[in-house]
Order: C-alpha cells, then structure tokens, then sequence
C-alpha cells in the first residue's frame, strides 16, 4: 500500500509523515514538488511545514506547484489526500476545501497538546475512530485559524462535514490554562479539520503524524489516521 | 571597463602610490596600533578593501583578541581521556563529538546579544541562523535548538519591548527550519537591562565519515558561493555593533542588524545534505560574522594558503554596493564550498534542483596570497593567515573588582526567615511565582518542540533528549545553565557552579555527561575588574571540566555587554550534551504513580549566598555561593545514569534554584501529582532546620521517585558510593496536594495558579 508524502521547498514535517505511514504498515514514497506525477500511489499526504516560506499566504505558491497540477485532479477523481497544517492551507488554498486559514488571533505562534473530538469517522482518513472519540495530539501553527463565510459554515456543519473540533476548556475550572475558555487559534466554530462531501480528502491544522509512537509525542492518537486510510484503500 | 568605475576603486596599485591617502580606521572599529599593524603586514597602507576585511576579522568578536590568552587554558586542561571522544575540537565552526555507533554530534552555543537589543525580532532570529548555519557546515543534518534568554527586570519598560520580539524572533526561524526547540532558559535580572542576552545553540548529527571542514586546498579546485544573495545588511555586524559598548544614547545602530529569511535556509540546509551525500564538497564554510571576508581568509588560511576571487561575480541585492561593503556584508543564508573542477557539474545540477543560487566567485592558487579582483583590479593582496589567525592578541591588565569584598561579606545570614509552616507555605509561593521561577510555556509554546518526531524530553524537563539513530534509539541529552547571580559573587565558583548544573541536568535525564560548549559573556575587557571575572570564570570552567573528565569542543565569548560602565553579571553559560544508549529510557522530571517512594540524593547545609529565596524574599545579592564538589557531582551522576539504565527511577529532578522545595513543587506540578514529604529525619542528619533544607541551593542533590520493589537496589547504589540518600516521602494523588508533614499542605491548583499566570499576565494581558 503505497502512500504519497509530498516535499516541497519548505517542507517540515515530510519525513515525519512518512515515519507514520510506515509506523502504521504502509509503504511511503517521497513526491517532489516539480514533478508532475504521483508514481502510482494510493493516498497522499501534503506535510506540515513552511511551503516557500508561507510567502505571499500559506499554501498560496505551493498550489501553483508541478505536483499540484496532478494532484488535484486525482483528488477530484476519488484519490484519498489528507493535508496537515500547510497541507490544510494548501487544500484550501486549491479550492479542494472550502474555507481559508489566517493569522492565529493572538498573532502568537502555538504549539501544545492539543484536545480534539472526532465529529465525522466516516472519511477515508478517519474510519478507524469512533464519533465522538476524544483524541490528543500535537497542534502547532502560526496561521492556524480557520475561517469560512456563514453559508458555506452552516453547509459543512449541515452536510457532516465538520471532521475534527477542538474541545475548549472550562474557563472557570482551568484558571491557568491560557486557552482555558476558548480554542487555541480562534478558528471559526472550533473547527479543527473539515473533509470534502466524498471523504477523501481531509485537512487538519493538528498534527497526528506526531503521535503515533510511544515516547515521542503525547500519545499514539495520531495513528488511526494512517491505519484508517490503509484499510479505506483496500476496501476501495 | 569604464574609467568612471575605476575611479571609485582603491586598487592595491593605488595603495603603493598614494601612501599619505587618509582612512576610516577608527569609524571601522580598529585601534591605531592595528593600523599600524596592518601597514607593516602589508609594506603599504591598505585598500579600502583589505582595511574592511582586516576591520572586521580583528575585531573583538571574530579575533578574540581579549580573551585569547585565556581561552588557551580550554586546551591545557584537555587529557587524553577527554580527547578520546572528541573528533573535532576547538577552532573549527563546531566541535564534533563521538556518540558511538558510528554517529558523530556536532553542537554550539553562540551569543546573539548585541544585535538582539537593537532589533529583538531579527537580532534573535538571525542568532538561530547563524549557529544553525555552523552546525550545517561540519556536514552535519541540525536536530534541534535551544536558546537561553536573559533581560532585564519583569517589569521594566524595554523588558517590554525587547522580550517579545526575541521570542518571536527565535521561534520564527527555529519553527519555520523544521527544528524542535528542545530547552534553554529564561533569565530576568536588572543587570540585563538594556544588555539582554540571546545565547543560542544548535546541535546537529552525521556519520563520523561525513564531517567536513572549513579549508581550501586543491590547487584549482573552485570557490562557490551559494544561497541567497548578499545585500546591504549587517554591515559592521562583527566590528561596531559587537565589539563596542552601548553608549547611553541607547539603539542606533539598526543597519548594523542583519535580516533573516528562514526559508532559503530551510532550502539551504536541504541543499547542502544532498551536497555532502553526493561527496562534491572538499570544504565548506558558513557566511556569518565578517562575511565573505572571513569565509575567503579562514578557508584559504585553513587550507593551502593561496586563494584567487572574482568579487563581481558575487550575486548583489543591491548593484550600488561599494566592494568594502560587499566584503563586509553579513547577509544571511550564504554558504561557501570548495570543489573540485570535475565535481562542479554535478553540485551546480543538486544546487539547480534545490533552486538555489550558486557561483564560481574564486579558485584555489599556490602561493600564500589571497587576492580579490574587481572587474580586473586587484583590491586586495594579502597573507590569508594575516587576518584569520594572527591578529592582535591583548594580554589586558586584569583586577579584582574593589566591590567584592564588601559583597561577599554581605553574607545572607542576617535576613529574616520565615519561622512557621505558614510562612514556608508563603515562601514556596513567592519562589514559584517568582519570574525566575515561573512556568515558561507562554515563551515555550510558541517554539516548535514536536518537529522531526525525535524529542523525548523537552522543557521544562532538566534537559532537552533527542533521539539521534531512529533504530536503536541512541540518542543525546543536553542542558544549558547559568546562575550569574552566583558568578557575580565569586566567578570561579559561579563557572562551576553552571558546569555543575548543566552536568547534573543531563545525568538527572539519564545519559552520560560527554562535552561541553559554552558562552561566556561578559562586560566590557577594557575594565580590568570584568577581565578579571573573565579569566576567573574560564579557570573554573577549565579546571572543572577537567575534575569532571568532559573535554570543551567550543563556544564563543561575547563581551561589551554593558552599558556606559555598567557590565552585567558575569554570565558564563555552559552547555552540556550527554549520551543514552536508548532514549527511550530517559527518565522525566515529574512523577506519575502513586505510591512510589521519593528519595533525596545528597546532603544540605546552610547555603544562601546568591539564592533564589534571598533574590525573591529580600532583594539581597551578597555573600558567598554554594560549595561546589565535581567530584560528587561525578558519583551522583553515576548513580543517576546507572538508575536510569536499570530502570530504577520512575522520574528524576535536579535540586538548583528554589532548592528541594522548588523541585518537590516542580515534579509534582509537571503532571498533576501530588506527595507527601517527611523533613524530620534529614534536618536531624544534615543538621539544618526546615528552612533550610527546603530552599538552601547545596549542589549535588537531586530528587528520585523510586517503585517499591526498587529501593533497595538504590539504596546499594548510593551506599557503595558513600552517598548520601534517604526516603523523603512518598508520591500520592489523593489530595491533590503538595503535604510536608507538619508544616504545610499546598494543593497543586493553587500552586499551579501561581506559577502559570506571571508571564501571561505581563506579556498577554487578556
């Protein structure tokens, strides 16, 4: 089963993805930004990361990328893609998603362990969780707040669509919890990752490649993605 | 060639003929004697161009012509069992340490300081950059970042100001290259103000045959510049801006500044693997301090010796740049490589793959000349070792401050203790509460720590551990520490005291001490008083590393930290990088299950001087520092690293600031579980009261939590080292609660209150 991670100029979090696919049984293969081809995969994964250094807007430039001319149309097509933070921004930056990311609201850089319910286990990407499943894993992002029109809000909560939000704590009971009270980058309605109407593609500004392996991160919830996608491309 | 653009170049011909011609020596940073110096290296007096590159090559910053002749003792103090693991030492961009498995790590701590007070964004961004950049240029792949911070008072206005764009600084480059910021510090001292501190460090790692080193030779084998362009920025970066004293007029000096752009160094680094992976590079050096002039006189001075460069074809920003300033120039994301003519082709395709701009600017000659056209004219004609190596080195005059004494007999004992459980309680709150002392997520959680998926401990855990070989889980621990409180009471001592620390932290992690680098920054060395400190502080370091068995691979001095003549504290911070075999097994500073008992490794005395309650509780600085013993230090990080290895210890934390309270209230806080903790039999044995034993800062001691079934075997360990231990309490999580029998309870959500809202409260004000 072979899983695409593509590297752009500015790619962080590339070799990271492929540490998960492989952790959870699948074969990763690397695709380069300037190559108009997908070496036959069954799923891709757009990497964290700082794509021609968020220039301009993230994800801007990147959508403009040779591999992005395929990509697109394979993902139209049916082809599973799960874009993670500026793979998030890319997705939406190609009309693949709806929606747009922009500055945290507290202008701060983010990083921490972040709190998620999943609202949609249905995707190709998420069918291993349980609705409602309350996951831990690492968030981390400058431009992390995701907003939408109403509409097209009131459409994604309508259709299902909304696949992750962030669970808020009390504000009352966690003094000292700087996001006691409210999400962490201000995104609209706490949404935390979204999936198109057929879901195949997904995007989450968290980071579940970073929690799928004892010791190195804040828990292994980030690995039912991985396994997810393997069994969805078998089942396809 | 137009002869309008020959008239505004000082050619060497022009040099010979006009003799008499004035010079900005003295605007470019040089003393007259060096001047002189130049003239007589030379026979002539300088071109513009060669007065630039000798300008800034023999500045402070670049020649450590003030702290040369003490740094000498780094090398003296260096057995033969601390050079058994040291590949590369002293002298290169970075040391290289052997880790075993054939992996080599590369690590440096480096100050950004001066550059971080004018423009705190760029000056702190720029800092990450350039350490980075010398990791990079050992053939390294960079794994992670630290950085330790040091400003003025919490609540002083440029505190303010300075402190935020520092933050941000750092972790807009550290986050935007992909590398995990695993640890560091966060100082606030007055003795900061208007001088803050930015000592960043990076570590990197390779095979042992992949280091690379910063020399030309190959006669014919071609100079290539590649990476970014070179602009207008960070002119006189090295020379006016770091080799001089702030003058009360405060930050003028902003173009002096330079400009960061993460990204082409993301690119760069990539770049420059597939570089090194291709085997196309015979030498490589970084663009940082000093530029093209440093590159082009330490790679040929390292190498052959003769060097031929065709300065026009250095890709410019900026047309209208005059060459001394090309030369000058620390633009950033530049690199330097010497290849082979038949290996030219191929790193010119990986470079094009990378899109990444790269130019023949030179080529390797025979001779001992360094020679720098512009359109044809020769601009500079000089012996490469001339202003890489064998600059001016100043044996100042050296004193001890006038004040000392009285400082030092300013002894803590007569300030006010408290003298009920009540206000032990109170005492404990102050300290965690205490800007010093405070939770530091507000600065942490803006940098990266996840990035690379290697971090198994990352603050505010005692030290950063990552993982280095993804199969076996071999891995390293690192700390960097400084308390200048103490080394402003007695340098020597407070440069132990850091070394101490910094050892300490990383065997608390579980590996075993191998290295160090450091960063000593100080006041001005034209104040014999400070040069005094400096040479003391460097004794210390050298001597105790040599107790220690630890050899020192590098760092860097940073002095003119002051302002008019106030310096700051002594700061010589001490970075310590450690190995596990498996990092899996690091053990964590908080405990987690209930039940486990709670041991306190090492004895207390009655030690106050430069404390942490003293600075909290009384505003007091005097006396003297803790009594620091290596040689116990050593033992204890044995037993700490064999504990680790036998998976004796569910967690570990080091007793420093604060002393055993604050560490009891910071492993209990790290996960939200509380202990029980006993006093009596240890105040009996130490012979100290409560207080004391709580919050005095006698070295050597770390806390354990322990399972049942292994205290035993711990007990042997410590008992066949004559060390001290005994069973101070017990982990518990009913209550919720910090209990020292008989004195006071703290419920952790109290505590926890406290601690987590003093930065948010000053910097994010809801």
């Amino acid at each position: 089963m072979k899983i695409g991670v593509v590297t752009f100029p500015g790619s962080l979090d590339d070799h990271d993805a492929s540490r998960a696919v492989r952790v959870a049984g699948g074969e990763p293969v690397s695709l380069w930004h300037g190559d108009d081809s997908l070496r036959d995969v069954d799923a891709v994964v757009l990497p964290g990361g700082f794509s021609y250094g968020d220039y301009l807007r993230a994800g801007a430039i990147a959508r403009f990328a040779p591999v992005m001319s395929v990509l697109i149309p394979a993902a139209q097509g049916g082809l599973p893609v799960l874009g993670i933070c500026n793979g998030f921004q890319i997705l939406c930056e190609s009309h693949l998603l709806p929606g747009a990311m922009i500055q945290n609201d507290h202008r701060t850089f983010i990083c921490r362990s972040q709190r998620l319910r999943v609202e949609n286990a249905t995707t190709a990407w998420t069918s291993d969780y349980q609705l409602g499943d309350e996951i831990t894993i690492p968030l981390k992002n400058q431009d992390g707040q995701y907003v939408a029109d109403r509409s097209t809000l009131d459409e994604l909560e309508g259709e299902g669509r909304v696949a992750f939000r962030y669970l808020v704590a009390d504000a009352s009971a966690h003094t000292y919890d700087r996001f006691a009270g409210r999400n962490p980058n201000g995104s609209y309605r706490d949404i935390a990752g979204i999936t198109n109407e057929r879901g195949n593609v997904v995007g989450l500004m968290p980071h579940p490649e970073h929690a799928v392996e004892e010791g190195y991160g804040p828990s292994l919830d980030g690995l039912k993605f991985f396994t997810s996608v393997l069994k969805s491309v078998v089942n396809a | 060639m137009t002869a309008v653009a020959k008239l505004n170049i000082d050619t060497v011909g022009d040099a010979s003929t006009t003799p008499d011609t004035p010079q900005p020596w003295a605007e470019l940073g040089l003393k007259d004697d060096e001047y002189d110096r130049v003239r007589e290296i030379l026979g002539r007096r300088p071109t513009i161009a060669e007065l630039a590159m000798y300008s800034v090559m023999w500045s402070e910053h670049c020649s450590y012509k003030s702290s040369k002749v003490h740094l000498a003792q780094f090398s003296e103090n260096t057995t033969d069992e601390m050079n058994a693991k040291l590949l590369v030492g002293i002298g290169e961009n970075a040391g290289v340490v052997d880790i075993g498995d054939g992996w080599a790590v590369t690590f440096k701590v480096e100050s950004h300081n001066h550059p971080s007070y004018v423009e705190p964004y760029q000056g702190a961004a720029t800092g990450v950059g350039g350490i980075v950049r010398d990791i990079m240029s050992m053939g390294a792949r960079p794994i992670a970042v630290m950085d330790s911070l040091r400003f003025g008072a919490i609540d002083h206005p440029d505190t303010l100001r300075v402190l935020p764009g520092i933050v941000a600084g750092v972790g807009g480059y550290g986050n935007c290259l992909g590398l995990p910021n695993i640890g560091g510090e966060v100082v606030f001292d007055s003795c900061y103000q208007g001088n803050p501190l930015v000592n960043a460090l990076s570590v990197g790692k390779m095979r042992i045959e992949d280091i690379h080193l910063a020399k030309a030779s190959g006669v014919g084998n071609k100079v290539v510049l590649f990476g970014a362009k070179t602009g207008g920025d960070g002119i006189g970066g090295a020379s006016v801006l770091a080799s001089e004293t702030f003058d009360a007029d405060g930050p003028a000096k902003r173009p002096a500044v330079q400009v960061g752009d993460p990204f082409a160094e993301k690119v760069l680094i990539e770049c420059c693997l597939a570089l090194y992976a291709a085997h196309v590079v015979d030498g490589i050096q970084d663009l940082g301090a000093a530029g093209l002039s440093c590159a082009f006189s330490e790679l040929a001075s390292n190498g052959d010796g003769g060097m031929r460069v065709w300065l026009d074809r250095a890709p410019l920003r900026d047309a209208t740049l005059r060459v001394e300033e090309i030369l000058m120039s620390e633009s950033q994301e530049r690199m330097m490589a010497v290849v082979a003519p038949a290996k030219l082709e191929e790193f010119m395709a990986i470079t094009n793959r990378w899109d990444v701009e790269a130019t023949v600017v030179g080529e390797v000659t025979d001779g001992k000349h360094l020679e720098v056209l512009w359109q044809d004219e020769l601009i500079v004609d000089v012996p490469p070792r001339s202003v890489a190596h064998d600059g001016p080195v100043y044996n100042r005059p050296m004193q001890r401050p006038a004040y000392l004494d009285a400082l030092q007999a300013s002894a803590p004992d007569h300030l006010p203790r408290p003298g009920d459980g009540a206000g032990l309680r109170a005492a404990l709150l102050a300290l965690m509460a205490s800007p010093n002392l405070c939770d530091k997520s507000w600065i942490t959680g803006q940098y990266d720590r996840y990035v690379m998926g290697n971090t198994a401990l990352a603050m505010p855990d005692d030290s950063g551990v990552l993982r280095v070989d993804e199969e076996t889980g071999r891995g390293v621990a690192i700390s960097t520490d400084c308390n200048s409180r103490y080394a402003q009471l007695d340098p020597y001592a407070g440069a132990q005291l850091a070394l101490a620390e910094a050892y300490r932290n990383v065997a608390t992690t579980g590996a075993v001490p191998l290295a160090i680098s450091d960063c000593l920054n100080f006041g001005s060395p034209e104040d014999p008083a400070v040069m005094w400190q400096f040479a003391e502080a460097v004794r210390g370091i050298a001597e105790g590393c040599r107790t220690l068995g630890i050899p020192v691979t590098g760092g860097n001095v940073s002095l003119y930290n002051q302002t008019g003549d106030v310096a700051i504290h002594p700061t010589p911070l001490v970075a310590v990088l450690g190995v596990m075999e498996d990092v899996a097994r690091r053990t964590p500073s908080g405990w987690k299950t209930p039940g486990q008992a709670i041991y306190l490794l090492g004895s207390t005395a009655d030690e106050f001087g430069g404390s942490a309650w003293t600075e909290v509780a009384h505003g007091h600085l005097g006396g003297l520092p803790p009594r620091v013993d290596l040689q116990r230090e050593r033992q204890l990080g044995e037993i700490l690293v064999t504990a680790s290895r036998e998976g004796l210890v569910e967690a570990a934390h080091d007793l420093s600031e604060g002393g055993l309270a604050v560490a009891l209230a910071e492993a209990s806080l790290r996960n939200g579980v509380g202990a029980r903790i006993w006093l009596d039999d240890v105040c009996e044995r130490d012979g100290v009261d409560a207080f004391t034993l709580l919050f005095s800062e006698s070295t050597g001691r770390a806390i354990v939590a322990v399972p049942p079934a292994s205290e035993d075997r711990l007990i042997a360990l410590c008992s066949a080292k004559g060390f001290e231990h005994a069973r101070i309490g017990v982990v518990e999580d009913e209550a919720g609660a910090l209990d020292v029998r008989g004195q006071f309870t703290l419920p952790l959500d109290e505590l926890r209150s406290v601690h987590t809202s003093t930065l948010p409260t000053v910097f994010a004000p809801r």
